[in-house]
Parts: C-alpha cells; structure tokens; sequence
C-alpha cells in the first residue's frame, strides 16, 4: 500500500473577514441577551411579565442559534419547514401540561 | 436554472432515477443529523415543559428572598439555590457561576461556527485551531458542571430541617444536607430528581459531543477530510454541537432564571 501523502490537495480559499465579522456580530447578540437576561433576573419583579420575557428572549437567542450558526436559514424550503413545522405540537404539549399542572395545584393545595 | 428550482439536487451523471441524488439539497448525513436533532428537541422539550408542569404544581415561594429557607412545602427560588462559586466558600454569588458555564458554551459554539467556516475553506490548520478551542469550552463547560453537581449534591453548611417520608416509609424529621433522589435541602424532590435528570441528560449529550469533536479534530488533522476531499464532518458535528447550545439556553432560563 503505497503511504497517503498528508499534504492537502483541496485548494485553500482565503479567509472572508466579511462572513467572520457576521459571525462574531451574531455572538455578541446572543452575550447581549444572555447580559440582559442575567440583569431582568434581578432587577425586575418575579411575576408572569418577567417570565414572559424570559421565554420570549429565549426564543429570540434559539433563532439566532438556529439560523446563524446551524444554517438552517440557508437550507432549502421543503428542509426548513421539515424542522419547524413539527415543533407546533410542541405548543400544544406546553399548553396541556400548564393546565395539568395547575389543576393538580388546586387539588393540592 | 430550472434544475435548481426543485428541492432535489440532480446527480449530472446518473440523472433522476439513477441514485445518488440528494433530496432536500443536503447530503444524507447532515439530512439524518437534522431528523435526529429534531427527535431529541422532542425529548428534550418533554423534559423542560415536564419541569414547568411539576414546578407548577406547587406553591411558590411567597416570602422575602433574604429570610429563604428550603422546605418541601414550596417550589425554591433558583437565585438562592444555585449562588455558590468554587473557591469562595461561604459567598453569596447568586447566578454567576451558572453565567459562566452559560458564557462557555456559547463561546464555544462561536469557535465551532467559526471551525466550520474553516472547513467550507478546506482551511485545514483554521480547523484544527477552532476544533481544538471547542474542545477546551466543552471539557471547561463539563469540569464546571461536575463543579456544580458537587455542591447540589452536598449542600450548604447549614442544610434545612425538612419532614419527608425516607427510604424506609417512615416519616422522619431531621436536617437534610444537599440533595439526593428522596429528598433535598432546596425544595421537593422532585426539583432534585429533576435537576439531576435535565442536566444530567444536557451533561452526557456534551461528552457525547466532546468525544465527537475529539475524532473530528483528530481526523482533521491527520489530514483525512483533504484526501476525502471536503469537510462535511465538522459541519455534521457543528449542528450537534450548536444543538447543545440551544438546549443549553432553555435549561439556562426555564432552571435558573423562571
């Protein structure tokens, strides 16, 4: 067997400082609400409002995640809405759980 | 072009029948790496909106913050719980540590971005340096959370009298230190049992991911990728990584933020 020769034959593309930027600009976004978050926990009120914000950042953050860095965004339509689409029973889990929860609060309690 | 308009990439060599095509214009590893993604977001949101619906059925804690005391009557406020910091026994830090470990994550989610933008390149040494940098954030990320589970799991100094049924079924009233699956300092057990389970199971998908990382960037520098020809692996890996991440951030606001 003749011994592979480890020096690369695939032509190397120079960096693009445009793409780089965009990428260390969308890890800033997501320290910045990560910074906000940590700051709301305890300057803000606990109550629905606080949590309400909360999950909407949260959210906000998981979109930067999943369109920035997993490239979801750039995928074809039919990929993209493979994803997304399923996560609606997602809601309808969270809703059915609250309310279980809660009833369970008022049987307790 | 009219090819282009359709989700399928056709094979110019073999056509449409022919095998080979990629649906969905992504190849066949990273189309599975998304439908796997996708099935442990469903377990993963089982886990989370599991913890919402126990969490609400129990009373909050109503009280001033600075007279907390754990109890197994109401849910703990996860600023008093989670306040400790390695090397400053005794400290009230509430929430940093756990910034912290929230901050290493998503750097090295940054550096595995970056490492696969290195890949799309063929930029081998640019791979190497970022896979290697994710690494680090991984295995920091996980000293931190055994860090974590260490103190959870060993308690303040003071601990809580706290009345519980124990492992015998007799109803006991005693101090309790730390955590454990019967009972805990913090609140009902079932906030330890789910402490332990949710990170636990964030925790395992992160070694998972660090011995990923580890033969990626072991077959990135040997040179396995160039003689394949591409540097689709870092990108496969990079969505699992960056999954991680994701889930991190819930864990992050539905555990110790709500």
């Amino acid at each position: 067997m003749e011994i592979q020769d480890s020096k690369s034959t695939l032509q190397v593309i120079p960096r693009n400082n445009e793409k780089i930027k965009k990428i260390w600009k969308t890890a800033g976004i997501l320290l910045a609400i990560t910074v906000a978050e940590f700051i709301m926990a305890f300057t803000m009120e606990r109550g629905l409002l606080l949590y309400a914000l909360f999950i909407i950042l949260t959210i906000w953050k998981a979109k930067y995640i999943m369109m920035e860095f997993m490239h979801l965004g750039d995928e074809v339509k039919p990929l993209f809405y493979s994803i997304i689409v399923p996560l609606i029973f997602l809601v309808w889990l969270l809703i059915a759980l609250a309310k279980e929860g809660t009833d369970i609060f008022m049987m307790r309690w | 072009m009219s090819a282009h308009s359709t989700a399928i990439g056709v094979s110019s060599k073999r056509g449409t029948w022919g095998g080979g095509n990629e649906p969905l214009k992504a190849s066949y590893g990273k189309l599975m790496m998304w439908f796997f993604l996708l099935s442990d977001i469903f377990t993963f949101a089982a886990f989370l909106i599991s913890y919402l619906s126990i969490r609400l059925s129990y009373p909050a804690y109503e009280g001033p913050l600075d007279t907390f005391i754990g109890s197994n009557e109401y849910w703990p406020v996860p600023e008093l719980v989670f306040e400790a910091v390695p090397f400053l026994h005794g400290f009230h830090a509430p929430l940093v540590f756990v910034g912290i470990m929230t901050f290493i994550l998503i750097s090295s989610s940054v550096t595995m971005v970056l490492a696969v933008e290195a890949g799309h390149r063929n930029d081998r040494n640019d791979v190497v340096k970022w896979m290697l940098w994710t690494m680090v954030g991984g295995i920091t990320f996980l000293s931190c959370q055994a860090w974590e589970w260490n103190h959870f799991i060993h308690g303040t100094d003071a601990g809580s009298i706290m009345t519980y049924i124990n492992s015998l079924s007799r109803e006991v009233t005693e101090t309790v230190f730390g955590a454990n699956l019967v009972v805990n300092e913090y609140g009902p057990p079932a906030f330890a049992q789910l402490f332990f389970f949710i990170t636990g199971f964030h925790g395992f998908h992160v070694t998972i991911g660090v011995v990923l990382l580890f033969l990626a960037f072991y077959q990135a520098a040997v040179g396995v990728y160039d003689r394949r020809g591409h540097y689709e692996m870092i990108e496969k890996i990079g969505l699992y990584w960056h999954f991680v991440d994701l889930v991190w951030v819930f864990v992050f606001t539905l555990f110790y933020l709500i």
